[in-house]
């Protein structure tokens, strides 16, 4: 089993490179998904555990663009527009009736709508595993130790770029800044004059069009298949609890966290472990939580 | 004193019970399943209902429990031992005398609801710390982890899976058999239930749910009643995982660990009927199942997708449940006094 650690420590430790550029394109998608979750937790307290499902619908959309021979920024645009009206369309039938209510009955609605979404996908896209073929070629470094895809380079560009548009649009425009006085206090903005039905509706609008933005990512780099979609619900919601909500750097260096940690694990331990890593990551960071928590507590005994 | 109303109620479900398989022996694995459906609701309402832990990942006891008892059932009687029956992926097919096989079986779901047991105090130790979603998505977790370890255990197969003994009977006397485990094992239940929530246990979970510190502070010891209530719940979810696994006759990781279907399931099935009820789990699980059959049959292919359409609609617009809304409707037919001044009062404010 340990094999590994052996070959990444001691024979050809250039292959650290390799995994430790994985984990940087792989975190950088998880950095989009996760800020979306980051956002909806904090300003409307939902809990979207159909998040990865809005990742693989706009992996499909792509997919279908792509079909046409559309260049990549054209497909990465219209797929966000229409991941967009669909996060709005989906508040306007679901969410929106829910928004008040406890927090478990945002978990089990959003299942309800993973469920439906992956089915839906499934009977529509077929259960094969797909990807985008950019015909694109590999650049080989370190004598062949390490291949790094162009695809791959200009995805993680990509993210760079929505990533820092989104910054920008969060602090500068009225609108972002709506939403964050939404989620600090969403009834001193309503006394404002903040439309915040308005705001909650563009706020999951938002993250589905960044979900949706990286599944095009996610579609170009990897595979996308109707039922991957829980995993990287549990990636984003392993991420947004361990960095904490409405924290931006802490969401992207948690992304990245997470990004490494799993292809180390699947490098050491073996790729079947892959998708057990986030759960592990998640599981723990609930229970430190706990613990500072407990500690916080006075009991008198 | 038994009601009346509850006395025909008992009356007319054991009737079924014991009449159902005799009149439609075609059905009868389907009313096991709806006997399998009670108790999962059921047990899902200790935590999720009366004490307002609402775990997601229940299922991880199911599928412990199914791989215990495979375990324990090829272990005893099968001298090569387990590793060399699984790693031959179900070409061995080792004959098992009958009393062995029963023997077996009965072992199985013993060892199964106890391993569920073990495992359930061991998650309870840093589980129950967490609250409302946290433990929510924590349990979904565990679930999700607990079958892709399962995954990398080649001792239990693996991703492959594992065959179970062949049942020494004809076909129909196999139905007949394990409908009735699955029977007995739903009244058990219901009636362990009933008997732990008459008692001060359930008056106590009831108070951690309205305020888990008011509870503490007046001096209940809420980790352990916590710790009984999901407890009880792993061990009726080991047993009847037992009885689900030789039932189906092969199990894997998608059989074992079923958190998109029974796992949301159990928890629709409960809010369907009205969480935080003794009858709302049961009403809601034959509901469900009967909706879960005519759409498995006149609308194949799309089942799935109607029922998260189910799902949602159900949570979205009916939160309250059937028996919710019998409750609020017509108290007086639960024994609820509703004091007319307060509701005068609520009127006038709203």
């Amino acid at each position: 089993m340990f094999d590994n650690l052996q070959l990444l420590f001691v024979w050809a430790p250039i292959i650290n490179v390799q995994v430790i550029l994985d984990g940087i394109f792989v975190g950088a998608v998880f950095a989009l998904c996760a800020y979306g979750l980051a956002l909806v937790w904090g300003v409307m307290n939902i809990k979207n555990l159909a998040q990865g499902d809005f990742v693989i619908l706009g992996g499909y959309l792509a997919l279908v663009l792509h079909s046409w021979n559309l260049p990549l920024p054209v497909i990465l645009v219209i797929v966000t527009i229409v991941m967009f009206v669909y996060g709005w369309s989906i508040y306007a039938l679901i969410i929106r009736r829910i928004v008040d209510k406890d927090m478990f009955v945002s978990l089990l609605a959003t299942f309800g709508l993973s469920l439906l979404m992956q089915q839906a996908m499934n009977l529509y896209f077929g259960p094969e595993v797909q990807t985008i073929d950019m015909k694109l070629p590999v650049i080989d470094a370190f004598d062949n130790m390490v291949t790094i895809p162009y695809s791959k380079i200009i995805s993680l560009a990509l993210a760079g770029i929505i990533t820092a548009a989104v910054v920008i649009f969060m602090k500068k425009s009225r609108t972002g800044q709506a939403i964050r006085a939404t989620a600090q206090d969403a009834r001193a903005a309503r006394v404002l004059g903040i439309d915040t039905d308005r705001v909650y509706a563009f706020t999951f609008a938002f993250n589905s069009a960044l979900c949706g933005a990286a599944g095009v990512l996610v579609s170009v780099i990897w595979v996308i298949q109707p039922f991957y979609g829980i995993t990287y619900s549990v990636r984003t919601f392993a991420i947004v609890t361990a960095a904490g909500l409405g924290n931006l750097p802490g969401v992207i260096s948690a992304a990245f966290g997470i990004g490494l940690f799993e292809k180390y694990t699947g490098m050491i331990v073996g790729t079947a472990y892959e998708v057990a890593a986030p759960v592990m990551i998640l599981l723990l960071v609930l229970i430190i939580r706990q613990i500072n928590m407990k500690r916080n507590r006075q009991v008198v005994r | 004193m038994m009601r009346r109303s509850t006395f025909i109620t008992y009356a007319g479900l054991g009737l079924f019970g014991i009449l159902g398989p005799i009149l439609f022996p075609a059905y009868t694995l389907s009313i096991a399943y709806l006997w399998m459906m009670v108790l999962m609701a059921s047990t899902w309402d200790i935590l999720g209902g009366q004490m307002g832990y609402n775990s997601l990942g229940n299922i991880t006891f199911f599928g412990v429990g199914m791989y215990v008892s495979a375990i324990i059932q090829i272990a005893i009687f099968y001298e090569p031992g387990v590793r060399e029956y699984t790693s031959a992926m179900g070409a061995i097919k080792p004959e098992f005398t009958d009393q062995q096989y029963y023997w077996g079986i009965f072992l199985g779901i013993f060892g199964g609801a106890i391993a569920a047991l073990a495992l359930s105090l061991i998650f309870s130790t840093f589980m129950f710390g967490l609250r409302g979603p946290y433990f929510a998505i924590g349990s979904l977790g565990l679930a999700i982890a607990a079958a892709e370890i399962t995954v990398t255990i080649n001792y239990v197969g693996g991703a492959s899976g594992i065959s179970m003994p062949m049942f020494p009977g004809d076909i129909e006397f196999r139905s007949v058999f394990f409908y009735i485990l699955c029977f007995i094992l739903a009244v058990l239940a219901h009636l362990v239930i009933r008997g732990m929530l008459s008692t001060q246990f359930g008056l106590a979970i009831n108070a951690i749910r309205d305020d888990e510190d008011k509870a503490e502070a007046m001096g209940l010891p809420t980790l352990i009643y916590k710790q009984i209530g999901w407890g009880v719940t792993a061990v009726f979810m080991g047993a009847i995982g037992a009885v689900a696994g030789n039932m189906a006759g092969f199990i894997d990781k998608e059989v074992a660990y079923p958190v998109p279907t029974f796992g949301i399931f159990m928890v629709a099935m409960v809010l369907l009927g009205g969480k935080g009820t003794l009858w709302g789990p049961v009403l809601g699980a034959i509901i469900f199942h009967i909706v879960k059959e005519t759409t498995w049959t006149y609308l194949l292919g799309w089942q799935w997708v109607t029922l998260g359409l189910i799902l949602i609609i159900n949570i979205v617009y009916f939160q309250q449940g059937i028996m919710g809304w019998l409750q609020s409707k017509y108290p007086e037919m639960f024994g609820i006094v509703v004091d007319q001044s307060n509701i005068n009062q609520e009127k006038k404010e709203s």
